[in-house]
């Protein structure tokens, strides 16, 4: 039997893979690495693109991130992905809406401001107006 | 019957007001549930995030990243504030702002300046009223919120480190222990603290791919975000928890209300059949 490792592909959303396999491709920084049981420690990072793992019957499993951290401990490797969502299921316009919403409350900053300080302007005069009642029954 | 129709349309409409709040707590419970699923989901990255940096604190390399030095000269704290966009979650938000002043006014006592960066659109309330400085924010997250929405307003409190503005960073936020208990936390993030791992404690070291510096401040950067998104998604089952509780207890106040207000309604109505009554067995006499 082939030795084996434990891999774990998590990204900050939710956690994408964790088992044991033979052997893991994955986009280091300098290029694709393949790691197998007992490497030396190291840590990389990663570059958008496909993660795959070979599991212990012979399948092949693909995972795409966008970027992240490779750890390899002789007998764990851990990938923190920043996006990781299986390869099938990339939306091209979910990441572009992604990126204009983003851009939008980028832009949103200041009045989100004025709303906080209207809202609590607002909070106070109402408070005066009461008190103004109050005083003016026990006249 | 003086009064009656008076209590019957007050009755009415603590009526109306426990359908809602009941309906707000209906509401607030599933939407919990997934909170909590959320929550539980993002527990692997940062405590992935965490194992890697403990690693990384005994691997014996010869660049030490800001993060992880303690700069004994504070001049200025930064504060990550994590609060709930809305309201009506009892004391949660309240709670949270108590823990946050008496931080500060410590640091305050200590003619130690503060910056402040919020999330959610209660705390960009509170602290804007408050003698703060105010210098990112963020809001309307939703009850999923991305990673990518917190980028930015982290990584302006992690430049000010970075230029020297400030000295130590802190992120103040909920902890989530179980439905019923929320505990205000305040974590610090900058100068990091890793845990020992008592495994590795030979001499050795990482082998860095491309080099050192970058891999360590990617590594830092993320490790920071994952903390902030930790404490923002826990923050929203925290929410959940809260305003469900607060709500039922609102709608069984309610209740109360209700059966009071009954009881005097009845009383009434009672007062004025008898008097009724005694007018007439009067006036009867008194034709007779």
């Amino acid at each position: 039997m082939a030795m084996t490792m434990h891999v774990n592909i998590v990204s900050a959303e939710k956690e994408i893979y964790s088992g044991t396999v033979i052997q893991v491709f994955a986009p280091a920084e300098m290029g694709e690495v393949g790691v197998m049981p007992r490497h030396a420690p190291m840590l990389s990072t990663l570059k958008p693109g496909v993660v795959r793992v070979l599991l212990q019957d012979g399948d092949e499993q693909a995972f795409y991130v966008s970027g992240g951290i490779l750890e390899i401990q002789p007998h764990v490797v851990t990938i923190l992905s920043d996006t990781a969502l299986r390869a099938a299921d990339i939306d091209e316009s979910a990441a572009l809406e992604a990126k204009t919403r983003a851009e939008a409350a980028m832009k949103d900053k200041a009045s989100d401001m004025d709303y906080a300080k209207a809202k609590t302007e607002l909070i106070e005069a109402v408070a005066q107006i009461e008190a103004l009642r109050k005083l003016r029954k026990k006249k | 019957m003086a009064g009656a129709k008076e209590i019957r349309s007050k009755i009415k409409s603590v009526q109306n007001t426990q359908k809602i709040t009941k309906a707000m707590e209906m509401v607030a419970a599933s939407k919990m549930r997934k909170a909590q699923e959320r929550m539980r989901a993002s527990r692997p990255y940062a405590e992935k995030m965490r194992s890697v940096l403990s690693h990384l604190a005994q691997a014996h390399c010869e660049y030490k990243h800001p993060y992880l030095q303690d700069r004994t000269d504070v001049k200025r704290v930064g504060y990550i504030v994590v609060s709930t966009d809305r309201g009506l979650c009892g004391g949660l938000n309240t709670n949270l702002f108590k823990a946050a002043v008496i931080q500060m006014s410590d640091w305050h006592d200590k003619n130690v300046e503060i910056d402040i960066c919020t999330i959610g659109k209660k705390a960009a309330s509170f602290f804007s009223r408050f003698q703060g400085n105010i210098i990112s924010q963020a809001a309307n997250l939703g009850d999923q919120p991305s990673h990518e929405e917190l980028i930015g307003t982290v990584k302006v409190m992690l430049d000010a480190y970075d230029e020297g503005k400030i000295d130590r960073l802190f992120l103040i936020s909920n902890d989530f222990e179980n439905t019923m208990t929320q505990t205000p936390t305040v974590q610090q993030l900058i100068p990091a603290t890793g845990e020992v791992d008592a495994k590795l404690e030979h001499h050795w070291d990482y082998m860095y791919e491309p080099d050192t510096k970058p891999i360590i401040d990617a590594l830092m950067m993320r490790f920071i975000e994952s903390q902030v998104y930790k404490g923002v998604v826990e923050n929203i089952a925290c929410e959940m928890s809260a305003r469900m509780i607060a709500m039922k207890s609102a709608t069984d106040n309610a209740s109360d209300i209700i059966k009071e207000l009954q009881t005097i309604y009845n009383k009434a109505r009672q007062a004025a059949i008898t008097q009724e009554i005694s007018e007439i067995v009067a006036g009867a006499a008194a034709v007779s």
